[in-house]
């Protein structure tokens, strides 16, 4: 099966005025359609470059974005741009403050030139009622809103051209607490409702488990591992897998202690360390690890990692 | 549309309590009305304000001419109407025109950025480096015959206007497309722009659609502060004679002989001076009132 | 810092370089031309002897040409015939320039004493009485046609009591000290007032914005009226953006003592260029234009280089 969206060694980098930041660096994934494709990482790891990338707002400096294995260029993604679409983060600041509810969330549809007026006020409606907010909400102004009830617009806005995928950048996390569970339910409910592929960018590994198919996790740019989400939560193969998860509150599970905690933070983009860039942190770094890059193995089907011990079933 | 509404009925209250700024308005209404009275009162009494009239120089105010007449013998209230057109009209119409050079300038400077912006930029900064007055001077003072008019044109009345309101703006758009730039940057990195390119907006969309509208509100402050400095500009220029030519009236021009005029009718030096003042002052309040009503800090979170 | 002022160096040279092919086209559309007196005064003189006139002093070459000859002769410290003057160009700019900036120099001074004592003042209480009074009258400096505030102050202090002579440098015969100074209090005073009102309001908006810094409110906050020490601290932070932006302002400052020479028939540059685009002699004009520029360009530069200097977190 041809995979709908796929980055093929995708690396961005940054030229600032400190030096260049490696974002993302060398990173291969495919999203299948009606999949749930995860992309975990604390801040810092280029999940957000990757998923602008992949969105096809970001040009990589290396590698290329695939869509159902035809090569996209700027040509290319003009024409295939109703296809992918993409929530933010921030809801206060991805709803132009200007415009009507209506008209944010038809304006992909008035862009791409799919029906009338009469259609797209038609399309409007449907989508607030998909949403779960009030018919009328389409007259109103963005500010008007709550950031639940906006981020709820930002939804129907990149369903609007019927997309076949979406690209959800930490959807959940400007959101209060009570919220998010909201409109983690709504993204699952629609995206089970109309067979989404969805490349859901996040830090919270709680959230992950409720809604991935597969998990992702970056770690300074790179990809460190991929796999099935249950094969990840119950024996990750990486140690910074293992250590994330360790770091995930449970009810019920006393919290692992020595092994399982990792110590410092995240070194800069702009410095990468050595050979792996996990092994400063890493617990059971040997010294192959600061001078050569791990290689891209896997030790068990389903189941990618750069490492170069990885982490047997059951291991610690 | 209530919630539209309801953001300018906010703004208009906010204006209404800047009390400088209401006066403002309402000096400025009153000018208006004076300046367009020319025209009844023309057709009422048939008194021509071009008309000169050489026994009658100086005469003082009399019932017929309430404010005497001028040097040539001609009705000072009509001309001091009629000059204020003039001088109003060249202050908006020089303001829209050079408002659009900047407005381009500015946006293409912010939104493309890179070596467009940096050529802007070092375009932008040469002109604000010159001395304004000279430069005006040698553009009021071209020869149209020489980039081929026709005489005819060239001397004519809508030329001189349309000549002033061209140089002036050809002069004056520096400041709005510093201000457009820095405004239009701060919106370039907005999710929601990074959005509409997700929809497929192509530069040109996202210009018009998203950029041009969220920074309507410091252009417009901006546009009237200009409007000020337009017309101080403009009656500088017909005071030299490189601007609007009599017998056309300004309030500039009607100054053009002032320094005999204030040993000999003191008065007339003083009418038209006082109302660009006035003018220029009202228009600077408005657009500080203007400023107060549109206070992003009291505006709801953009 | 060198390269800096390498760069900034070559900028303004570059700016002068276009700006005197601008002005030298500029000047070539004004009314007339230069064969125009020669002809005058010789009656019957055939369109034959005009066009070979023409031949001999280049005038029928094209505008690049012209330009070109022009240049080379400019940068070797000929800058051409005053036509109204019959003297060398130099010979005639070089006095004027001295009484344009003994008034630039002077008002500018004044201008800056009195923004600085009224602008502070005003915001040290800002919304008190004082600073409305003293905003207002700033206000009114900004919106005030300098030639009609002139026009005024010869009224009342010429015409109407005679305490000041209305025009001229010296009165005739009497070159003395008292007589120049006489000769100088309306035109300086006119600049001065007509440049205080924008600087005074800078200088208020920039010492309020000060004013408001963390520091001094907790000074305040803790009950402590802030330290002399401390004010000054403020007012140098003040100062920084708002020399620059008096520097900044000799462009104008140049404008407005045009305007104030030829009001007061001052024998300065101002008068100088206007006089002689009146009467249309080009090369006293292109020359005094181009050193109009040329002191603005300077002005500019040196402001840069202060703000530069002055501001640590600029790296040069």
């Amino acid at each position: 099966m041809t995979a709908l969206l796929e980055a093929r060694d995708i690396s961005v980098h940054f030229p600032t005025a400190a030096g260049l930041v490696r974002a993302v660096e060398g990173v291969s994934l495919a999203v299948q359609p009606g999949e749930v494709l995860a992309l975990v990482g604390e801040s810092g790891s280029g999940k957000s470059t990757l998923g602008f990338t992949m969105a096809g707002l970001q040009t990589p400096t290396q590698g290329r974005v695939l869509h159902e294995g035809r090569v996209l260029d700027r040509a290319m993604w003009r024409q295939i741009r109703r296809e992918v679409q993409i929530v933010f983060q921030d809801p206060f600041g991805a709803l132009d403050p200007r415009m009507l509810v209506g008209d944010i969330i038809a304006e992909p549809l008035r862009l791409q030139r799919l029906g009338n007026a009469t259609e797209r006020a038609a399309r409007v409606a449907q989508l607030l009622d998909q949403v779960g907010l009030p018919g009328e909400s389409a007259s109103r102004f963005a500010h008007e809103f709550s950031g639940g009830q906006r981020q709820r617009i930002a939804i129907a806005r990149a369903l609007a051209p019927k997309p076949r995928l979406i690209v959800a950048d930490e959807p959940l996390s400007a959101l209060d607490v009570s919220v998010q569970s909201q409109i983690l339910n709504l993204l699952k409910d629609i995206q089970k409702a109309e067979q989404l592929a969805l490349l859901f960018i996040s830090h919270d590994l709680a959230v992950v488990n409720h809604l991935a198919d597969r998990v992702a996790v970056l770690y300074l740019g790179r990809l460190v591992e991929l796999a099935p989400r249950a094969a990840l939560f119950a024996a990750p193969a990486h140690p910074y897998t293992r250590a994330l998860l360790d770091a995930v509150p449970r009810i019920g599970r006393k919290r692992v202690r020595g092994q399982g905690a990792i110590a410092g933070e995240m070194p800069s983009p702009l410095a990468p360390p050595s050979g792996c860039v996990f092994h400063p942190r890493c617990p059971i770094a040997q010294a192959i690890c600061a001078t050569t890059p791990p290689p891209s193995v896997q030790p068990r089907p389903g189941q990618t990692v750069l490492c170069h011990f990885p982490l047997a079933e059951g291991a610690l | 549309m209530s919630a539209a509404s309801g953001i300018w009925a906010r703004r208009w209250q906010r204006l209404r309590g800047h009390r400088a700024g209401m006066a403002s308005l309402i000096l400025l209404a009153v000018l208006l009305l004076f300046v367009l009275a020319d025209f009844p009162l023309e057709a009422l009494t048939g008194i021509d304000p071009n008309e000169a009239d050489l026994f009658a120089r100086f005469d003082p105010p009399s019932w017929a001419h309430p404010l005497g007449m001028d040097e040539a013998g001609r009705d000072v209230l009509l001309r001091l109407m009629v000059g204020g057109q003039v001088s109003l009209l060249v202050g908006v119409l020089a303001t829209l025109l050079g408002g659009v050079i900047g407005i381009a300038v500015g946006v293409a400077a912010g939104f493309w950025g890179g070596r467009l912006d940096a050529l802007l930029m070092r375009f932008t900064d040469g002109m604000i480096a010159l001395p304004l007055l000279p430069l005006l001077i040698v553009l009021g003072a071209v020869d149209l015959t020489k980039i081929g008019f026709s005489s005819e044109f060239a001397h004519s009345g809508a030329a001189g206007f349309w000549r002033i309101v061209v140089i002036i703006a050809l002069v004056d758009w520096t400041a709005i497309a510093r201000l457009v730039r820095a405004s239009t940057l701060q919106i370039r990195e907005r999710d929601y722009i990074r959005a509409a390119r997700a929809a497929g907006a192509g530069a040109w969309d996202i210009i018009a659609t998203h950029i041009l509208p969220n920074i309507a509100t410091p252009i417009i402050v901006a546009f009237t502060l200009t409007v000020g400095r337009v017309i101080l500009f403009e009656s500088v220029l017909s005071f030299l004679g490189f601007g609007v030519v009599p017998p056309t009236p300004s309030w500039g021009n009607m100054l053009n002989n002032a320094q005999e005029l204030v040993t000999t009718a003191p008065l007339l030096a003083i009418y038209p001076g006082a109302l660009i003042f006035l003018v220029v002052m009202a228009v600077n309040f408005l657009g500080d009132g203007l400023q107060h009503a549109f206070d992003p800090r009291s505006e709801h979170q953009e | 810092m060198n390269r800096f002022i390498l760069r900034r160096l070559l900028q303004s040279a570059l700016v002068l370089l276009v700006m005197s092919f601008v002005i030298y086209g500029l000047i070539g559309l004004m009314p007339g031309d230069p064969l125009d007196v020669m002809v005058a005064s010789v009656p019957g003189v055939t369109p034959e002897q005009i066009a070979r006139l023409r031949a001999i002093y280049g005038l029928d070459q094209p505008l690049m040409l012209r330009y070109f000859h022009w240049l080379m002769a400019a940068l070797q410290g000929d800058l051409g015939y005053s036509r109204s003057h019959s003297v060398p160009v130099l010979a005639v700019l070089a006095p004027a320039l001295w009484t344009t900036c003994k008034l630039m120099l002077i008002s500018f001074v004044i201008a800056v004493a009195f923004s600085f004592v009224l602008g502070i003042t005003a915001a040290l209480k800002p919304g008190g009485w004082l600073d409305g009074v003293i905003s207002l009258v700033a206000f009114a400096g900004i919106s005030v046609p300098v030639f009609w505030l002139a026009l005024m102050m010869i009224l009342v202090f010429a015409v109407e009591l005679h305490w000041l002579p209305a025009s001229g440098g010296s009165t005739v015969g009497d070159g003395s000290f008292v007589d120049q100074f006489r000769h100088m209090v309306m035109p300086v005073t006119t600049l001065a007032l007509a440049t205080t009102g924008g600087f005074t309001r800078f200088v208020r908006a920039s010492m309020i914005e000060t004013l408001r810094a963390d520091h001094i409110r907790t000074a305040r906050a803790k009950g402590n009226p802030p330290s002399r020490v401390v004010l000054v601290h403020a007012l140098r932070n003040a100062m920084i953006p708002v020399l620059t932006v008096m520097a900044l302002s000799f462009g104008s400052l140049f404008s407005g003592a045009l305007l104030t020479e030829t009001m007061f028939a001052q024998p300065g540059m101002g008068k100088l260029i206007y006089d002689a685009i009146l009467s249309n002699d080009f090369n006293l004009a292109l020359s005094g234009l181009l050193f109009a520029t040329l002191i603005t360009l300077l002005a500019n530069l040196a402001a840069d280089l202060a703000y530069a200097w002055l501001d640590p977190r600029i790296k040069l």
